[in-house]
């Protein structure tokens, strides 16, 4: 299969669902810049123009709230956030009302097929503001969907099944994800929504991933299959839906978990699938869960802050030795280096 | 569409009687404790949502707010409906699941109201934004109280409207209070809301909201210049509220004190239906008994919706999870 970067696979779906289905626009700010949401956005700006892609005020309240109205006469409008953070100012329209739309009118007034799309900063002194990754308090309201696409494949599959969904789905992107690449199938194909991915199988230790943790717990399964170790790697793509067969099947095949989330610890991902395990496979597992988050502080911009700010492929392979009883002093030759060009 | 020919008048006043009787109807049986949701009852501001309502086409769509009963029957919706959902029944417009200020009658073109001020503004907003990009000539229009003009989402959505000229009617309520909140600690003294939206470059326009006919000749300017591509328009619409801000008594007899009986009064003897009425009659449009018979019509419309939503069945628990996604 060909491979893209996740940037290119994320426009690709966007561009095929575009050319299937005219209801599709995309707003939100700077979505036709030359930049055009690192990429993903540029040619879906070319092909359909803009009275399709077109650039929106700052007001993410107002602006969700009119993808849901222009969703009531049946568009399907895609709503940008170039950060994360900025969702917050939307979340009204966003939780209060197109999360429960369907249910609380009876069903009598259809359904808001909104998708929104946000960014998640990471690292070059994004800081507090820039670096928030929302997974966790959207998935708790009934009514969303949340996916967090961390290969390529998904980024296009999650997209075009977000473009076909009824019920309004938050995608969160890592920005650290746009430039890597993948094999991506060329057809018009969705990933369902509320299914995981066993990115690989194992037999020693489960890791449960999400977004650009996937990436890294891939770094640390390779290390740790030289030291004899045996991963089972569980992206989770969609966090509500939450796919619990295949979390508790990997369990209770390794007995083993390691969590690994982009976001914070506390009432957390990396808890909910902690608790899980505890509630659902408690009898399976042979060693305490280990979840692996942000550490509990706002981001902060130093670089030598925000070297121990965040969790890395070598937190997640001493994690994963740990729950063995092992340990091991070279697990940090694997870390990435952090070469993301400012300043955006 | 436009003229105030007697159709219309006659129309105009069986819309804001039908509003009336409801409304106080559905308030007298309130204090039985059967209708379990928090209700904001609309009575002594029918005219707006009637003289709206009456300036549009059916395929043009009414977005509402909490206080919302006018809005949902003035543009079509069933008082069996908005009973059946008072009582919390299956058959309610929102099958149980919304209570007084979720209705919805999308066949009507209400599309829905909401509890959170100021949601729907920019909800009617993003349909103009639709018939706009499908080069349609149905309007949007929003209805909401002044209190909303405190919020962000009006100004962001005013703006946006505004910048796209998008088919969207503004239509303020403004009943003077928000809860027990009077404008005076709200609102700068010498504030005039239109001249708001003047400044984001929006027709805007003031009328007596108890008027029936001056807020219908005033929205068919307002949709007729719309249609004509010309962009946003805001109403705003002078108008009171008779009873509590929720539930079905009296600020006065609840020793409530932010508003005085007097004010009340005032108001009282300016009502849109007894407006309306003898406007008819002595313009020789209707007779007192023609419009004794109108309200016996609305009356028995009105006891055989309350008796048919008591007997009605209740949502079952087993389908608590319907319609999530």
């Amino acid at each position: 299969m060909r491979e893209l970067k996740y940037y290119e696979a994320l426009s690709e779906g966007l561009v095929q669902a575009m050319e299937r289905d005219s209801s599709i626009f995309v707003t939100g700010i700077a979505v036709d810049y030359a930049s055009g949401i690192f990429g993903s956005t540029v040619e879906a700006t070319r092909r359909f123009g803009p009275e399709r892609v077109f650039d929106s005020p700052a007001m993410e309240n107002a602006m969700t709230g009119i993808c849901i109205g222009a969703a009531a006469m049946g568009k399907r409008p895609m709503m940008v956030h170039p950060r994360n953070d900025f969702m917050f100012l939307a979340f009204d329209q966003l939780i209060n009302l197109a999360a429960k739309w369907r249910y609380m009118y009876g069903g009598n007034a259809g359904s808001v097929p909104v998708v929104v799309r946000a960014v998640v900063g990471k690292g070059w002194g994004q800081g507090a503001t820039h670096s928030q990754s929302l997974q966790s308090l959207l998935a708790h309201f009934p009514g969303l969907q949340v996916v967090l696409p961390a290969l390529p494949q998904d980024a296009k599959g999650l997209t075009i099944a977000a473009l076909q969904s009824n019920a309004p789905t938050v995608i969160l992107e890592h920005r650290t994800l746009y430039g890597i690449s993948g094999p991506v199938d060329e057809a018009y194909v969705p990933t369902p929504i509320g299914k995981a991915r066993v990115v690989q199988e194992g037999t020693d230790v489960t890791i449960v991933a999400t977004s650009f943790m996937v990436i890294e717990a891939m770094r640390a399964a390779e290390e740790l299959a030289k030291e004899g170790v045996s991963v089972e790697l569980v992206d989770l793509r969609s966090i509500r839906p939450l796919d619990e067969e295949t979390i508790l099947s990997s369990v209770r095949k390794t007995g083993r978990l390691v969590v690994a989330d982009t976001s914070w610890e506390l009432c957390g991902v990396v808890s909910e699938i902690a608790a899980l395990a505890a509630e659902k496979a408690f009898h399976s597992l042979k060693a305490p869960v280990r979840r692996i988050a942000l550490a509990d502080c706002p981001a902060p911009v130093s670089m030598s802050l925000e070297a121990a700010f965040y969790p890395k492929a070598s937190t997640i392979a001493r994690a994963v030795l740990a729950t063995l009883g092992r340990t091991h002093s070279h697990l940090g030759d694997i870390d990435l280096a952090d070469d993301f060009k400012g300043p955006y | 569409m436009g003229t105030v020919t007697p159709d219309v008048e006659i129309r105009l006043f069986k819309s804001v009687l039908r509003l009336r009787r409801a409304e106080e109807s559905l308030a007298a049986l309130y204090s039985e404790q059967e209708m379990r949701t928090p209700t904001h009852f609309g009575v002594g501001q029918e005219a707006v949502a009637s003289g709206v309502c009456e300036a549009l086409l059916p395929d043009d769509v009414v977005y509402s707010h909490h206080r919302c009963h006018n809005h949902y029957l003035a543009k079509g919706g069933s008082v069996a409906g908005l009973a059946a959902e008072l009582y919390g029944r299956e058959t309610g417009c929102a099958n149980g699941r919304g209570g007084s200020v979720h209705l919805t009658a999308v066949d009507k073109g209400f599309v829905v109201s909401s509890a959170i001020l100021g949601q729907t503004i920019a909800v009617a907003t993003g349909s103009a934004l639709a018939f706009q990009m499908d080069r349609s000539s149905r309007v949007a229009v929003t209805f909401f109280g002044e209190a909303t003009c405190e919020e962000g989402v009006f100004y962001e959505s005013m703006n946006y409207a505004a910048l796209r000229k998008l088919p969207v009617l503004f239509v303020c309520e403004n009943n003077l209070y928000s809860t027990e909140s009077p404008l005076s600690t709200r609102q700068p003294t010498g504030t005039e809301l239109c001249e708001r939206a003047r400044a984001f470059k929006v027709t805007a326009e003031k009328v007596d909201g108890n008027d029936t006919i001056a807020v219908f000749e005033a929205a068919t300017r307002a949709v007729e210049s719309i249609r004509a591509g010309n962009g946003p328009v805001f109403l705003e619409c002078m108008t009171y509220r008779w009873r509590e801000h929720v539930g079905p008594g009296f600020d006065h007899e609840l020793g409530r004190t932010y508003r005085t009986k007097a004010e009340l009064d005032k108001w009282i003897e300016h009502c849109p239906v007894k407006l309306a009425g003898e406007r008819l009659q002595s313009r020789g449009i209707a007779s007192e008994a023609q419009i004794a018979r109108w309200t016996e019509e609305v009356e028995s419309e009105i006891r055989v919706a309350v008796l048919t939503a008591k007997q009605a069945p209740w949502p079952e628990a087993q389908n608590l999870f319907d319609n999530i996604y």
